[in-house]
C-alpha cells in the first residue's frame, strides 16, 4: 500500500514535465532547498515556500538526496515533493540513521502536506505564511521504545513565515524564515515519539539566508528540539551552509552541522551535503 | 529535564534582523542608482534588452500584441529613470490603469521579473544595483496582478 503511494508520487513527479513544460515560472531559488523531512525549506527546517517552481496553474516537483555525517552518526535521506499553483505541496521522505558505536540503524518515513495561507515571498510587505503537517512513522521502534518513547508514529504541525527582502544588507537580498512547530517527535522522530517527560512540545526554528547573487547563498539555521525522553538528552540543532542554485533543475547545499548530543553521543558535529533536482 | 526554555535571545536576533531589514536605508555617499545603471544611455540599453526578452517570452508576448512598442520603450525608460532618481518625468498611465483588464496572473508577473533580471544581466548591471531596482519595482505586484 505504502510502496504504491511512493511509486505513484514518483511516477507523477516524472510525468509532470511532459504535461506542462512551462511548470517553472517562479524565480530561481524561491522553491528553497530540501530539508531532511522533505518539502521546501532549508536543511533542517521547513519554510513557507512551496517546493519546486510552479506558479499559477502549474505543477512542479523536486527529488533530493541528503547525507549528514558526524563523528558517530550517518543520516541518509531521500525524498520527493510535488507543488501545485504555488499553493499546495505534498512530500515524502525516507530517513535512515546509522548510529555507528551501537551498530544500530533507525529508519522512518515522513509524509508531508503544506498549504500557503496568505502573503507573498517576494512582492508584498506581508510575509508568506504556510501551514504544514508531517506524519512520521518509525520503522524500527524497538530501540526508541527501550529509551522510553511512547509511540512509533507522530504528526508535526507547523506554521512558517518566509520573506525575501530585496537589497537589504549591502544591497544584497536577505531571506528570513521563522517556523513554530508542535511535535511529539524525539530527534525528529528517529528516537520515536513522546516519552516520560512530556508527550508534545512547541519548538521554534529560524533561518537566515543571504544571497551573494542570484545563484549563491550563505545561511544559518537553528532548530529548537524538545526533551521528552529521560534516558537520553536532546539538544537544539544548528548549521551554517552554502547553497548553489545552478538553474531551476539543479541545486546543491553543503553545510557544517552541529547536532550536539544525540542518542547519548555527545558533540555530534559534521558535514551536511544535499543534492536537489527540480522540474 | 523539563521542557526546553524558549530561545529568547535567538528569537530576538531574528526579529531584530527582520526589523533592520525592513528599515534599512541606503548610504548616501555611493553613486546614485541612475549612475550605476549608466545614466540615460544605460537605461535606454536596459529598456531595449528588456523588450527583447519580453518578445521572446511566450508567457507575456501576447499581452503586448496591441502595444505601441516605441511608446512602451519611452514609458519604461522614463519610469526606470524616475524611480532611479534620474530626474525624468513619467507621463504614462498609472500602473493600475495601464494593466486593468489584462488579467495578469502571478505566473506572468514572475515571467516579467525574470525577463527584467535577465535583461539586467544582458547589459551587465551590477548585482547590488539590480537588487535595488527590483526592491522598487516589487510593490507593483499589487497594482498589476488582479
Amino acid at each position: 500500500m505504502r510502496k504504491s503511494l511512493v511509486n505513484g508520487m514518483l511516477i507523477l513527479a516524472l510525468a509532470i514535465p511532459t504535461q506542462s513544460v512551462l511548470a517553472k515560472s517562479r524565480i530561481l531559488a524561491t522553491g528553497g532547498a530540501s530539508p531532511i523531512e522533505g518539502g521546501g525549506g532549508g536543511g533542517i527546517s521547513p519554510w513557507a515556500v512551496i517546493a519546486g517552481y510552479a506558479s499559477t496553474s502549474e505543477w512542479g516537483s523536486s527529488v533530493f538526496a541528503t547525507k549528514v555525517a558526524t563523528d558517530d552518526l550517518q543520516l541518509d535521506v531521500a525524498g520527493v515533493a510535488l507543488g501545485f499553483n504555488n499553493r499546495f505541496e505534498l512530500s515524502y521522505a525516507e530517513q535512515s540513521l546509522d548510529v555507528d558505536p551501537l551498530g544500530l540503524t533507525l529508519r522512518q518515513k515522513v509524509y508531508g502536506a503544506k498549504v500557503k495561507l496568505f502573503g507573498e515571498l517576494l512582492y508584498t510587505k506581508m510575509p508568506q505564511f504556510s501551514l504544514g503537517l508531517a506524519y512520521k512513522k518509525h520503522r524500527d521502534p524497538a530501540v526508541p521504545e527501550l529509551l522510553g518513547a511512547t509511540d512509533d508514529s507522530g504528526t508535526d504541525v507547523y506554521l512558517s513565515a518566509s520573506k525575501l527582502f530585496f537589497a537589504a544588507v549591502a544591497d544584497r537580498n536577505l531571506f528570513l524564515n521563522a517556523t513554530i512547530r508542535s511535535t511529539a517527535a524525539n530527534e525528529t522522530g528517529l528516537l520515536g515519539f513522546g516519552g516520560p517527560e512530556d508527550s508534545r512540545s512547541i519548538v521554534f526554528e529560524g533561518s537566515v539566508v543571504g544571497f551573494l547573487n542570484d545563484q549563491w547563498v550563505v545561511g544559518y539555521e537553528y532548530r529548537q528540539k524538545p526533551e521528552h525522553l529521560s534516558a537520553v538528552a536532546e539538544n537544539a540543532w544548528q548549521d551554517v551552509f552554502v547553497g548553489y542554485f545552478h538553474n531551476k533543475h539543479l541545486a546543491v547545499v553543503a553545510a557544517y552541522a552541529d547536532l550536539d548530543e544525540v542518542a547519548g553521543l555527545p558533540d555530534q558535529t559534521g558535514s551536511y551535503l544535499s543534492l536537489q533536482i527540480t522540474f | 529535564m523539563s521542557s526546553p526554555g524558549f530561545p529568547l535571545q535567538k528569537v530576538s536576533l531574528v526579529m531584530l534582523l527582520v526589523i533592520a531589514a525592513g528599515c534599512a536605508s541606503l548610504p548616501a555617499e555611493k553613486p546614485t542608482l541612475y549612475q550605476q545603471f549608466g545614466g540615460a544611455a544605460g537605461v535606454n540599453d536596459l529598456a531595449n534588452a528588456f523588450i527583447m526578452r519580453l518578445a521572446e517570452d511566450p508567457l507575456v508576448v501576447d499581452s503586448f500584441a496591441d502595444t505601441d512598442m516605441d511608446q512602451f520603450h519611452g514609458h519604461i525608460s522614463d519610469q526606470f529613470c524616475n524611480l532611479m532618481g534620474g530626474g525624468c518625468e513619467y507621463t504614462g498611465r498609472d500602473m493600475v490603469e495601464a494593466h486593468q483588464g489584462m488579467n495578469i496572473d502571478p505566473r506572468q508577473f514572475n515571467a516579467l521579473v525574470e525577463d527584467l533580471m535577465q535583461a539586467m544581466d544582458d547589459v551587465d548591471i551590477p548585482q547590488g544595483a539590480q537588487n535595488r531596482l527590483l526592491q522598487m519595482l516589487a510593490p507593483m505586484y499589487g497594482d498589476m496582478v488582479q
